[in-house]
């Protein structure tokens, strides 16, 4: 006999997490529901409960707070798009979030459930933590914040406990002449999976040289990556060539990348290279426009 | 458009315009009905286990959990349908064997692939079906399995028929081996025909499997009576193929059958074989229950046909001032599990558009563990043609001309030789180089990694068995009946061109089509046949429509039958001295039926010859990311001899579709196998077809030149138009990179790796 | 076997179901309420064949729950034409000849609805990327996004009037 999956909707962060805490069998969140319906259908997951979180106020919102912006786990992409001065701060943000999908999967994914999923190519992770998003985190003991980047422990896996849940993503409000941009590469234009995702951060002083940096790299290692020596590359430089030669190999020697149907070593370790450089680019460009 | 049409046929009315089609508009509503749309009262729904090992012998089936489980009704398993001798039967192009049909169908001694059938259920609900299958429990031995034609027919690779030994070689192999047969075609010398060549070239090249990417998965819902008479509700690219392959693997009389067309969402080939219709039909009558089984996009990709991949070399060679004098090429395809790829084809093709007076072409068929291959549109001649048309453009290189200058000169027309033997038959390959060359996106000069490819192209297109019926209705208002399946508008064409032939207006033709009972045979939709056998058949019948019309009028007004004329949809009586007459229309006569003879029908069965072959010349565009290996397709301009075309609008439709499905072959897709022979790509995410934002317009040039041997001069027009794409794209790549592609798809990874050893090789050099 | 009981609006009306947690919105249209005008064509959302519009967005209607229906308001090719009269996309698709076997149309359909009420202007470009999330094997796209381009036109002319 097949057994019935119960469904709740419960309408706080707290009785959601008391929800999962207390689940006999495995559960599960959904939020846009974009890789769970799927990994339900592939019998990858067979939870016995699905605890629906897009009813919860703050895990639905987009608000601005003293020193940044406060976007909910459940966000849509697609609304996302919808807030200007979000989009306008946050453009490597937004870079991240146009990728996931299709419109139609952009319509219901989020950028919070993109990270939970934890999948090592996740679009919005090398963005978010380029940008040094927050993750706030709900569980049995209450509420507490990590860095973004500590999220994904592996393919599949995130650093929420059981009974935890991912609530919202806190932005801070970046310095004044930075720009964030994030870029990948994929065989088709649209619809396919990272083979190699790039998101940068930086920061340009009245001069227009680097003071602060963020190069992060998506699907080439078991979790997105930071590559600190990129950052260093490009701190104290205008960001000429020489620097940018750095950064692409700099980029190359962190990348740890495997073989799989989406790409090879040898491919995904070269462009690592040059989806960094081009990531740096793009950064720069609209750093200088936020003069 | 570039129209160049030799007998003018006088001033067309309706063939040629655009009008909507009769299917639109439930098309556009959501009311149209596939394969999967329909249900009965009291369905059950179908599932089918599949096995998860690419090769293992099948000791047991224990169906008893299964079938204990409450709602399911029936369970089988492949000895449940009677066993078929082993035979090949048929043309040789397109055998048959039942013995591997059936096995194809659901396994029997051994799963030869991963997602091979093995058992199947029928159950109240689907998610009780699916429970079911996991209670169903497989003896399987695994046995070490080959994916890879060249892997396949190595000494040591690990057989799939203990028993297979190689036909077409004499003497007979005395060790079986994976290769179900070898074909030659040969004509005049070939070193003697080398020996005058200036310039040689031999290539290698290696292709994938690639799947026709069908929108519409497969669906049915067959409802099997205690009486043994069956209906079948189906998606298919034939109804009388349907019922004839599952009325003999399920051992019926083929009239016990009724088989329903149901709209098909895409077929390309992929269609023209059964895989669900005797499962379902079989559980029908153990349950007596009617039963619906839809495959799954994984099932898809796991289980049925794609074209086969290959192992090629071609060898051409060509005097200074481009005359080609010798050809040489060997195709090894896979077949997948069960033999049967398109190597005939593929052989017969190669060098098809072009003079050569010595040839040679050799095909091997081999078997490996993986989906049994079917017809992919123009099946083999594609594959053939990224091999042929590579050489030939290295050839133009070689001799400093401008490649379509040397298709030009090589071109064949009426009355060249062919390497199987008959001559052409047909003249329309030189008009399409022509077209191409007067095309101003030809001149159009190119920038930095950007390169210009062309090629041609070449397939038989079929004729083949038609039936049709028409009726004036008593309104005069006309109903034409077929029994072709409409894949892509054919009752658009079929009712241009009956409303052409009877001299009515398009909109009081309704065209549709009838079930398997209602009408005679029809061939499959497949080999570009329709427009010209079928439409040959509603032409007649439409001829014997004004022949009965003018028969009536003539009994109307008491005159003889030469003194009445059929025109603009009436009968004129056209002696001055037998008085005068008011013309009489189809409505007129039509009111008058009862009293000149009855219902006002006629049919026409017909077994069409004299179909022409599709010629095709096109030339891409691309960009290369040197830092990536990604492809921009810029500009793509095909042009195809279409003999006439009835609807131009579906006929520039089937040329944008063949081209944007060969780009799609020739950079991206492919099948990726694990270390087990399992299918890791089973959907559309990472099967990767284009999307739309990943092309530019293409643009589809129609050159006429009519075939004498159909009413409206058609050609075949579905299939030809996808052979060149994937040697354009790679002579396109060449050009703008410096560096050949030998294998497909030419991914980001490929090409990047290929610039990168070209770099090496200029650094080391 | 428990289902739920969901209330939804459906094209307009009020439609009431039951369904198992563990159907898609999908399978609840196709299955349980016989509307068969939306198409599965991988189950993964990866082809756009079972395009729907929930709350006027355009989704994947494999990859949304039956049970999320409460409440909310869906739109599906059965909905598009007004009464008797075809949606302008619907006549144009039909003019150009912008389908072929017609399994992607629905979807393709409910997707350039959603495009043009946020932006009746498009590039092609614009709608080629909008589109990404179609798949159609049969056209090569060309027609469809002439249809839509032209649909656009005359739906902004018709707003000028």
């Amino acid at each position: 006999m097949t057994t019935t999956v119960r469904f709740e909707t419960p309408s706080s962060a707290k009785e959601a997490a008391i929800l999962l805490a207390s689940a006999p069998g495995q559960a599960r969140v959904l939020a846009g529901g974009t890789d769970l319906l799927v990994q339900m259908r592939s019998g990858r997951l067979q939870p016995e409960l699905i605890v629906d979180i897009k009813g919860i106020d703050e895990i639905v919102s987009v608000r601005e707070e003293v020193g940044g912006w406060r976007v909910g786990a459940a966000v849509a992409c697609m609304d996302l798009l919808k807030h200007k001065a979000f989009a306008a701060t946050f453009a490597g943000v937004i870079d991240g979030a146009n990728w996931i999908g299709s419109i139609q999967v952009r319509s219901r994914a989020s950028m919070g459930g993109n990270l939970c999923n934890a999948s090592p190519a996740a679009d919005s992770v090398p963005a978010m933590m380029a940008v040094g998003a927050i993750a706030s985190i709900e569980g049995p003991n209450g509420r507490r914040e990590i860095p973004v980047e500590q999220m994904p422990q592996g393919p599949g896996k995130t650093a929420l406990a059981p009974g935890e849940l991912l609530v919202s993503l806190f932005f801070p409000t970046p310095a004044a002449r930075s720009g964030s941009a994030y870029m990948r590469f994929t065989p088709r234009t649209e619809m396919d999976i990272a083979v190699v995702g790039a998101g940068v951060s930086l920061t340009l002083d009245a001069k227009g040289v680097c003071t602060e940096a963020r190069v992060c790299l998506g699907a080439v290692a078991a979790t997105a990556i930071s590559v600190p020596e990129a950052a260093q590359a490009l701190i104290g430089t205008t960001i000429d060539e020489a620097a940018l030669d750095k950064v692409a190999a700099a980029a190359r020697a962190a990348a740890k990348p495997i073989n799989d149907k989406r790409g090879t070593i040898v491919f995904r370790t070269k462009l690592a290279g040059v989806m960094a450089r081009r990531t740096v680019l793009r950064a720069l460009k609209r750093a200088q426009e936020n003069q | 458009m570039l129209k160049k049409t030799e007998n003018q046929i006088s001033d067309l009315k309706v063939v040629g315009t655009r009008p909507v089609r009769p299917d639109g508009v439930p098309k556009v509503t959501g009311q149209a009905r596939y394969g999967a749309d329909y249900s009965l009262p009291g369905m059950l729904w179908g599932k089918i286990l599949r096995s998860p090992h690419a090769h293992a012998r099948i000791r047991s089936i224990d169906t008893s959990a299964a079938r204990a489980l409450p709602g399911v009704k029936a369970v089988m398993v492949g000895s449940d349908m009677p066993e078929q001798s082993f035979s090949y039967i048929g043309p040789d192009r397109v055998q048959v064997n039942y013995w591997h049909m059936t096995r194809n169908v659901m396994a029997r001694e051994k799963a030869l692939f991963d997602g091979h059938p093995v058992a199947a259920v029928a159950a109240t609900t689907a998610a009780i079906a699916e429970q079911a299958l996991k209670l169903i429990k497989v003896d399987y031995e695994v046995l070490p399995h080959v994916i890879d034609v060249d892997d396949a027919m190595k000494e040591d690779a690990p057989l799939l028929f203990d028993n297979m030994i190689t036909r077409g070689v004499s003497p007979e192999p005395t060790k079986p081996s994976n290769v179900s047969r070898r074909s030659e075609f040969k004509a005049g010398d070939l070193e003697a025909g080398f020996a005058l060549a200036d310039e040689v070239v031999e290539m290698s090249f290696t292709t994938e499997p690639v799947h026709q990417g069908y929108i519409e998965t497969h669906g049915t819902l067959a409802r099997y009576g205690a009486d043994g008479q069956c209906e079948i509700w189906s998606s298919s690219q034939g109804h009388f193929m349907v019922r004839a392959y599952t009325a003999k693997l399920l051992g019926m009389n083929i009239s016990d059958l009724l088989v329903h067309p149901a709209e098909i969402g895409g077929g390309f080939g992929g269609k023209t074989v059964v895989y669900l219709e005797p499962v379902a039909a079989l559980l029908s009558k153990k349950t007596g229950l009617p039963v619906k089984l839809v495959m799954s996009r994984e099932d898809v990709f796991r289980a049925t046909g794609p074209t086969s991949g290959s192992s090629m070399t071609v060898k051409m060679g060509v005097t200074k001032d481009g005359k080609i004098v010798a050809a040489d090429g060997t195709f090894k395809l896979q077949a997948g599990a069960f033999p049967g790829s398109p190597v005939m084809n593929a052989a017969m093709c190669a060098f098809s558009v072009y003079e050569i007076e010595n040839a040679r072409a050799v095909g091997y068929d081999v078997v490996c563990n993986r989906p049994k291959a079917v017809a992919y549109r123009a099946p083999g001649s594609p594959i053939a043609a990224f091999a042929v048309e590579s050489v030939v453009d290295e050839l133009a290189r070689r001799i400093g001309m401008d490649p379509l200058a040397l298709r030009l000169k090589n071109a064949v027309k009426a009355g060249s030789p062919t390497i199987w033997g008959p001559k052409h038959g047909y003249d329309g390959f030189i008009e399409t180089i022509e077209a191409l060359m007067a095309h101003p996106a030809y001149k159009i000069p190119l920038g930095k990694n950007q390169g210009r490819g062309v090629a041609s192209g070449f397939w038989f297109n079929g004729g083949g068995e038609s039936a049709v019926t028409v009726h004036v209705s008593e309104d005069g208002s006309i109903a034409i009946a077929s029994g072709s399946m409409d894949v892509g508008g054919s009752r658009a064409s079929m009712a241009l061109m009956a409303a052409e032939t009877l001299g009515v207006p398009y909109d009081s033709v309704r065209s549709t089509v009838s079930d398997t009972a209602s009408i005679g045979y029809n061939h499959v939709t497949g080999g570009s046949r329709v427009t010209f056998a079928t439409g040959m058949a509603v032409v007649q019948a439409c001829e014997k429509i004004v022949d009965d019309m003018r028969a009536r009028a003539a009994m109307i007004w008491d005159v003889p039958l030469e003194a009445v004329s059929w025109q603009e949809g009436a009968a004129h009586l056209t002696d001055a001295a037998l008085g005068e007459k008011a013309p009489l229309s189809l409505k007129d006569i039509a009111a008058k039926r009862a009293v000149t003879g009855g219902p006002i029908v006629a049919e026409v069965a017909l077994n069409a010859g004299g179909q022409a072959p599709g010629f095709s010349t096109q030339f891409c565009d691309v960009e290369v990311d040197p830092e990536t290996g990604a492809v921009k397709i810029l500009r793509y301009v095909a042009a195809q001899d279409v003999g006439r075309a009835i609807h131009p609008s579906y006929v520039e439709g089937q040329i944008q579709g063949g081209v944007v499905q060969g780009i799609g072959w020739a950079l991206n897709e492919t099948y990726v196998y694990n270390d087990k022979g399992q299918l890791e790509n089973t959907g559309f995410l990472d099967y990767r077809v284009p999307v739309a934002s990943d092309l530019p317009m293409i643009e589809a040039l129609i050159v006429e030149v009519p075939n004498p041997n159909h009413p409206f001069g058609v050609k075949g027009v579905g299939e030809v138009n996808i052979v060149p794409v994937m040697a354009a794209v790679a002579n396109a790549l060449r050009g703008a990179t410096g560096v050949r592609q030998h294998a497909l798809p030419m991914s980001p990874p490929v090409v990047l790796a290929a610039l990168d050893a070209q770099a090496e090789e200029v650094v080391g050099a | 076997m428990a289902k739920q009981h969901v209330s939804t609006t459906i094209n307009g009306e009020a439609v009431e179901f039951l369904c198992e947690t563990r159907q898609s919105l999908l399978d609840v249209l196709r299955d349980e309420l016989d509307m068969t005008g939306t198409k599965e064509g991988c189950g993964t959302g990866d082809c756009g064949a079972c395009s729907v519009t929930l709350n006027g967005d355009l989704v994947c209607s494999c990859l949304v729950l039956g049970v999320e229906a409460q409440g909310k308001s869906i739109q599906t090719i059965e909905g598009m034409a007004e009464g008797d009269q075809l949606h302008p996309l619907q006549r144009k698709f039909l003019e150009h000849a912008a389908l072929q076997c017609g399994i992607c149309t629905p979807g393709v359909l409910v997707a350039a609805k959603a495009l043009l009420a946020r932006n009746p202007d498009p590039t092609e470009e614009e709608v080629r990327y909008w589109l990404a999330g179609n798949l159609c094997r049969c056209t090569g796209y060309n027609k469809i996004i002439e249809a839509v381009l032209d649909a656009a036109r005359e739906m902004r002319g018709a707003n000028h009037a």
